[in-house]
């Protein structure tokens, strides 16, 4: 046996546990998935196959409105991600006194479990005694509490903003990397050839951080387009389905209402567009840098 | 060198720029954790009382006193999110530090497309797969088992992790291996010997990782996959207690401290560590 073979052979028996274990727990269901899609599964003992009835239900009903709610939610959060991550990146890059202590306080919301956080802001937004109610009360800017997720379009806000708080220190910290990786030499001829700070900025900082900023949004478009918790423990979907996004709508039918049949062929749509995500990271992230494998 | 002191020189209203700069994203960020912490001390009747105040008027510590009767089991739910966490990242750990040495040492055809594959795992969220989960975890009998929030959990935590230990991996250098290979160690006694000893600071770069992901997830499947108090993680303990009719905020902010305290120590003592391998991790990527 040569030794490459007996490489390979190691490297693979090295691999087995994982890839076996992945293969299990995540390929084997979203085969499942699949397969159910096409069933009248539910609580009941027998399982019929019902064709495309599932698909055709979902554009029947309520959902194709949820699939536009569920892009316009991951637009707005993703965007203010990037905007607050950008910020909080320069900010924290500046040579100022005090600035490890800011990095490391950038993060407790990363590292905190998620639920706990959202705990927080369920109380912030409390219409009777929550602070941002009581903020706005005390500057007279509204007149008497404002209950943020009692009302659909208040709700829909709270939910985004919430999953911005979650989502920007890891933002922030990766654009702080990127921002670090960008040559010193280029500020040095900039600042000798004149260029003040905004301008320094204007030129170099940002056009160099356009690569971390597409991956990052890449990445953040999916975490996002997948969050569950932050609406589920926030207002469940409510008032009124004005923040059912298709996680949540999927969740309600399938575990909710034990309508597998139906929950199965709605993440059967919402695999289809996470595959398409992937595929645009894969191709954009290699575009950025070609020199990267896999 | 001068140069780059110089370009950093700032002019004082530009420092104070900054600083104002830094407070209000510090503070977005750190609102809700001040805001909660101040509830925690409230005394209830101030709670609800207006107008709105930042501060407690004799605050005290009474929440976090009362909150063990008034939220069952809150030590159960504290314990059962240590034990998951532990025993998923013990079972990760044993995975991935096989398998990303492979990725980070050997190389041959269909590799990249694995690597690939697992990357693609960690961007579907565990929200999709749960009904066929569901079903699996019915059929094998674990249901309000810890193995129905551990087993799930697992897999959701592999990829990561195996990207991060290659990255690390990755700069061992090469030649050790064929050192060892030729003295005519084989490839076991290598990792086990040389590999692993070098490679402890990014395993337990991963470990860290993996057991904050484990303790902070731990929601949709504890949430779907076991209905029993006894096996509640602390999240979805706290959410059951949420849900009830009348939430008692300074306790459940309390018990909210009393629950991220662990994990908040360990990020101290160790985000040296953790920003290093993290930012090592993602800018490669």
């Amino acid at each position: 046996m040569s030794v490459q073979r007996s490489a390979f052979i190691f490297a693979w028996i090295l691999l087995l546990p994982a890839v076996l274990y992945v293969l299990a727990i995540v390929a084997y269901p979203l085969v499942d998935t699949f397969i159910l899609s096409f069933t009248d599964a539910s609580l009941k003992k027998t399982t019929n196959w019902v064709g495309w009835v599932n698909y055709e239900k979902i554009f029947n009903g309520t959902f194709a409105e949820v699939i536009v709610r569920t892009f316009i939610w991951t637009f707005f959060s993703v965007a203010f991600k990037m905007v607050i991550g950008t910020f909080g990146a320069t900010m924290l890059n500046a040579a100022v006194p005090g600035r490890s202590l800011f990095r490391l306080l950038t993060m407790p919301p990363w590292i905190v479990p998620m639920a706990i956080g959202i705990f927080m802001w369920g109380w912030m937004y409390n219409g009777q005694f929550g602070m941002i109610s009581g903020v706005l009360q005390r500057f007279g800017l509204v007149d008497g509490p404002v209950a943020f997720l009692a009302y659909g379009s208040t709700a829909f806000w709270a939910t985004i903003i919430t999953d911005v708080w979650i989502g920007v220190p890891l933002v922030t910290i990766y654009f702080l990397a990127a921002i670090q990786s960008i040559p010193k030499d280029l500020y040095e001829a900039a600042w000798t050839d004149g260029a003040g700070r905004w301008y320094r900025f204007r030129r170099i900082t940002l056009p160099l951080m356009v690569p971390a900023i597409i991956t990052m949004s890449m990445l953040s478009l999916i975490a996002t387009f997948n969050s569950f918790d932050i609406i589920w423990i926030l207002t469940q979907g409510g008032p009124s389905g004005e923040t059912t996004t298709m996680i949540i709508d999927t969740y309600q039918t399938a575990i909710g209402s034990k309508k597998y049949g139906e929950g199965a062929a709605r993440a059967v749509l919402i695999c289809i567009f996470l595959s398409l995500f992937c595929f645009a990271y894969f191709r954009v992230t290699r575009r950025l840098n070609p020199e990267k494998r896999a | 060198m001068s140069n780059a002191a110089m370009i950093d020189r700032y002019r004082w209203w530009e420092i104070i720029l900054i600083y104002c700069g830094i407070a209000l994203f510090l503070f977005f960020v750190l609102a809700p954790f001040f805001e909660g912490f101040m509830v925690s001390l409230k005394p209830l009747s101030q709670l609800f009382s207006s107008p709105y105040r930042f501060w407690p008027e004799n605050g005290s510590l009474e929440a976090y006193r009362t909150m063990w009767i008034s939220v069952p089991g809150f030590g159960r739910y504290i314990f059962n999110s240590f034990f998951i966490s532990i025993i998923v990242t013990l079972i990760v750990l044993c995975l991935v530090i096989p398998a990303a040495y492979a990725f980070a040492k050997f190389e041959f055809k269909g590799m990249g497309i694995l690597l690939g594959a697992f990357l693609t795992v960690n961007m579907f969220s565990g929200a999709v797969l749960l009904i066929p989960l569901f079903r699996l975890m019915r059929s094998m009998g674990v249901l309000n088992t810890y193995l129905a929030m551990i087993v799930p959990g697992v897999a959701f935590l592999i990829p990561s992790a195996i990207w991060l230990l290659r990255t690390y991996m990755i700069r061992i250098p090469q030649e050790l291996n064929e050192a060892a290979y030729m003295d005519g160690a084989s490839h076991f006694y290598t990792l086990r010997r040389v590999i692993l000893p070098i490679a402890m600071p990014g395993i337990i770069v991963v470990a860290i990782t993996t057991f904050i992901g484990a303790y902070a997830q731990q929601f949709i499947f504890a949430l779907t996959f076991n209905s029993k108090t006894e096996y509640m993680p602390l999240p979805v303990g706290l959410f059951a207690y949420f849900g009830k009719q009348e939430v008692i905020w300074n306790e459940l902010m309390a018990a909210s401290f009393v629950g991220i305290a662990p994990a908040m120590v360990v990020i101290f003592f160790l985000q040296r560590y953790l920003v290093g391998g993290l930012t090592a991790g993602a800018v490669k990527q």
